[in-house]
């Protein structure tokens, strides 16, 4: 007995070992999930960004119609490289609305004139009063709002192929 | 040239370390005279190559020799001198640099000082450091070179992080590492002892000043980390729980619990296996701290570069050492002779049970440090902060100030229980009196807080009754060494006690003119100016504070500054001592109106949390030295001996 106690503490090693090898190689999932996911969309009110485009409500949502909100910024790299993305969503039909975050009408409009323009609405979230009410925490962010004006998913950093596939596939289902 | 020079140096050592293995083991397994002699000046070799590598790589910051990667990365040809040294260690390849170093310089210690343990466990004991250095030299020369050049090289470096640009700073991590590595020395005398099978007394005597040494370094270190945090941060906090702080509390908790352990073999010969066992466990923590800070695989205010190949590395070296170690520890200490045995109410029992309770807080910390950590591996995102190690290790750290106050004040081997009752009347009647005191204004406070305080009383009272009845000029240092250590976990636990049982803060937006009142003390706010230091500039608010409506004016200025390289802003609190507490000051942000967020705090006797620290750091000092007077004059007397 005593002999197979001696063992014990290379056991309890060799667990350690293995969770700290766990997470060394399987680094920990550090996105902030929001909290809003299968919740209604809070009530707000955006001014437009733009003087070509509407701004972005809680009224312009539901109605049966779902429709995607893109968190983003003309100052932020990853949604340049989104940009292709949501060009292909728009262009298989799904309305998109834009909610920029800290930003001015010139920067946008030179980042839209540079990048593709899928928004059908721009809100101007000066200070992130939205962003944050809608659970995300950096840009870019991606929601899907379903016919009732619910948050279905969030799509956490800039959209990749797969997930833009997910969301079609997701949005034709509840059209 | 230099960068050059300081790799070669480095090469060499390593080359040496490859070499004190193969002798030491060749002298210890094969039994070869010839290579037993050559252990120790390949040991002291392999030291100094190391001091002169590090050496080069001081020299080339000195010179803010921007043509060295490191360099660029980590300084600024404007930056004052004594942090262009410390940017030497202040970065990740030049931090485990110093770490082989400390480890070369103290191989070579061994090799030098060490005389009177057994020839082959001291041969076994220097091939096992020799073992720790080849992994750390492989690491440094294949995975993290400090002294990789820059082509084309930049007109000026980025800068050391403006919150490291502290004096106080630029000495804690060296000082940890001398702690860490002194642990490390402590554990190749375990796996000498147990390749040759020889624990005993004498082994222990070898040990102890080494565990002792680490001990000292490591409170101090993390009494001064604690400072640092305290007033550079501006959080008003003076202990996060966050993983790096946790990594260097761990090996200090088994480092405690060594020392006190070794001392039981050294006396008495018993807790043959345990010591052994907690050597082990006591290296095991400082890499394991080492992996965690190092490795960045756990979030932390302390983000250092994360690099999943260096981790995987010291992952390696990690499982290779205390892997080895624990079943070389499994595979032999059965035939090692038992020690002495000894009865539960006796001193030994009480270290034991100390022993067993400083486990416990370590379980508890190495858990909690290490919880988020497996919670992500189900996909679950937390993290363990205050509440938890509050309400788990707060209750386990009283139960252990009671054996603390209790230990020294039993007789060896075997106690009376009536005899101890009646040593213990006048502790009981400090911790009673304390409490009668306290109630009144206290109650609301809570639990423990309020049980910290009465129990710092009675543990003050009895850390000092060993001195009773005792020719205070012949008592030996170390039993000196043991009543200011004790007595100065009382004076830190009353501090830590006070601290949160009695703070009072207050959040204020303040415009010129306005008054604010925090504790007993009213802050006026007389202005906002700008201020330019060497290579940083800032905004300061000059507050004139009084005690109370008549008390003397005097004025405080906390700083909110801008470092250009790198740009950082940091907020430089301005704290005024007093014999009964701080008053803690931090400068926020503009309101736009005209108005500043100013954070004050009152903190009453916060500062005797880390006047504790440096009680105990000082115990362990007059310890050490005590012990090494009394080794110096043991060995002058066997010669005396052998001479008659």
């Amino acid at each position: 007995m005593r002999r197979v106690l001696l063992w014990l503490p290379l056991v309890l090693f060799a667990g350690l070992f293995g969770l700290v090898a766990l997470g060394l190689f399987k680094p920990a999932d550090r996105t902030v999930r929001s909290a809003m996911v299968d919740k209604p969309l809070p009530d707000f009110v955006l001014p437009a960004m733009l003087p070509t485009k509407p701004g972005v409500a809680r009224t312009s949502f539901g109605g049966g119609k779902p429709r995607l909100i893109n968190v983003f910024a003309s100052w932020c790299v990853p949604c340049i490289a989104e940009a292709p993305e949501l060009m292909k969503l728009k262009a298989a039909g799904v309305p998109i609305d834009g909610v920029a975050i800290n930003d001015t009408p010139e920067a946008v409009q030179k980042f839209l004139d540079r990048n593709g323009d899928p928004y059908q609405r721009i809100g101007n979230d000066k200070t992130s009063q939205v962003q944050i009410a809608l659970g995300s925490s950096g840009v870019p962010e991606t929601f899907l709002i379903d016919g009732r004006g619910r948050i279905v998913r969030q799509y956490v950093s800039n959209l990749q192929s797969d997930q833009v596939d997910d969301i079609l596939k997701a949005w034709r289902g509840m059209r | 040239m230099i960068a050059e020079g300081g790799l070669a140096a480095l090469w060499l050592a390593a080359v040496m370390a490859v070499l004190q293995l193969i002798v030491a083991s060749s002298a210890v397994i094969g039994g070869r005279e010839d290579m037993a002699r050559a252990v120790r000046p390949v040991a002291i070799a392999q030291g100094l190559l190391t001091g002169l590598a590090m050496l080069c790589l001081i020299l080339v910051f000195v010179r803010s020799d921007m043509s060295v990667l490191l360099v660029a990365e980590n300084s600024h040809s404007l930056k004052p001198m004594i942090y262009k040294i410390a940017g030497a260690w202040g970065n990740h390849e030049g931090s485990m640099l110093l770490w082989v170093t400390i480890l070369g310089l103290a191989g070579g210690a061994v090799a030098i000082f060490e005389r009177r343990l057994d020839q082959r466990t001291l041969n076994a004991t220097i091939g096992a450091q020799a073992l720790i250095s080849m992994g750390f030299y492989a690491f440094l020369l294949f995975a993290s070179n400090p002294f990789a050049r820059l082509f084309p090289s930049p007109p000026d470096g980025n800068g050391l992080n403006p919150l490291l640009q502290d004096p106080g700073l630029a000495f804690h991590p060296p000082t940890l590492y001398v702690g860490y590595v002194g642990i490390s020395v402590a554990f190749s005398f375990a796996v000498g002892a147990l390749v040759t099978r020889d624990v005993g007394p004498a082994f222990a005597r070898a040990m102890r000043p080494w565990v002792l040494g680490a001990w000292i370094f490591l409170t101090i270190g993390i009494t001064a980390g604690s400072y640092w945090a305290y007033y550079e941060l501006g959080w008003g906090g003076w202990w996060f729980w966050d993983p790096v702080e946790n990594a260097s509390l761990m090996p200090w908790l088994a480092a405690t619990a060594l020392l006190h352990s070794v001392s039981v073999l050294a006396t008495r010969d018993g807790l043959r296996a345990w010591t052994i066992m907690l050597a082990v466990v006591a290296f095991s923590m400082s890499m394991i701290g080492t992996f965690l800070v190092r490795s960045g695989i756990l979030t932390s205010v302390h983000a250092f570069a994360v690099d999943p190949k260096r981790g995987a590395f010291l992952l390696a070296l990690l499982a290779i050492y205390i892997g080895g170690a624990l079943a070389l520890f499994a595979a032999r200490i059965g035939t090692v002779r038992q020690g002495n045995t000894f009865a539960l109410i006796s001193r030994e029992g009480a270290l034991v049970v100390n022993n067993l309770l400083l486990s416990v807080i370590l379980g508890i910390v190495l858990i909690g440090t290490l919880y988020p950590l497996a919670a992500a591996g189900w996909g679950v995102q937390l993290s363990v902060g205050k509440p938890f190690f509050d309400k788990t290790a707060g209750p386990v750290a009283l139960a252990l100030v009671v054996f603390i106050a209790i230990g020294p004040l039993l007789r060896w081997r075997r106690d009376e229980p009536q005899a101890l009752l009646k040593r213990v009347t006048w502790p009981v009647a400090a911790s009673c009196a304390a409490l009668i005191v306290l109630v009144p204004f206290a109650w609301g406070v809570g639990l423990l807080p309020l049980a910290a305080l009465v129990l710092a009383a009675g543990l003050a009272v009895a850390s000092v009754a060993p001195l009773w009845g005792r020719n205070l000029r012949r008592t030996p240092l170390f039993i000196w060494g043991m009543v200011v250590a004790h007595l100065g976990v009382a004076v830190s636990l009353a501090g830590m006690a006070s601290d949160s049982a009695f703070t009072k803060e207050t959040l204020a937006v303040l415009r010129q003119g306005e008054t604010r009142a925090v504790g007993p003390y009213l802050v006026t706010m007389t202005g906002i100016r700008p201020v330019v230091g060497p290579n940083w500039s800032a905004i300061a608010a000059d507050l004139s504070i009084r005690r109370g409506e008549g008390g003397t004016p005097f004025m405080l200025s906390p700083q909110s500054r801008f470092f250009a390289s790198p740009p950082t802003t940091t907020s430089e609190s301005a704290i005024a001592t007093r014999l009964d507490g701080q008053l803690y000051t931090v400068l926020g942000q503009p309101d736009g109106k005209g108005g500043w967020q100013v954070r004050l705090w009152w903190k009453p006797f916060v500062t005797l949390i880390w006047l504790g620290g440096a009680l105990i750091g000082l115990g362990g000092a007059l310890s050490f030295f005590g012990r090494i007077r009394r080794r110096k004059r043991a060995v002058y007397e066997e010669y005396e001996e052998l001479a008659a």
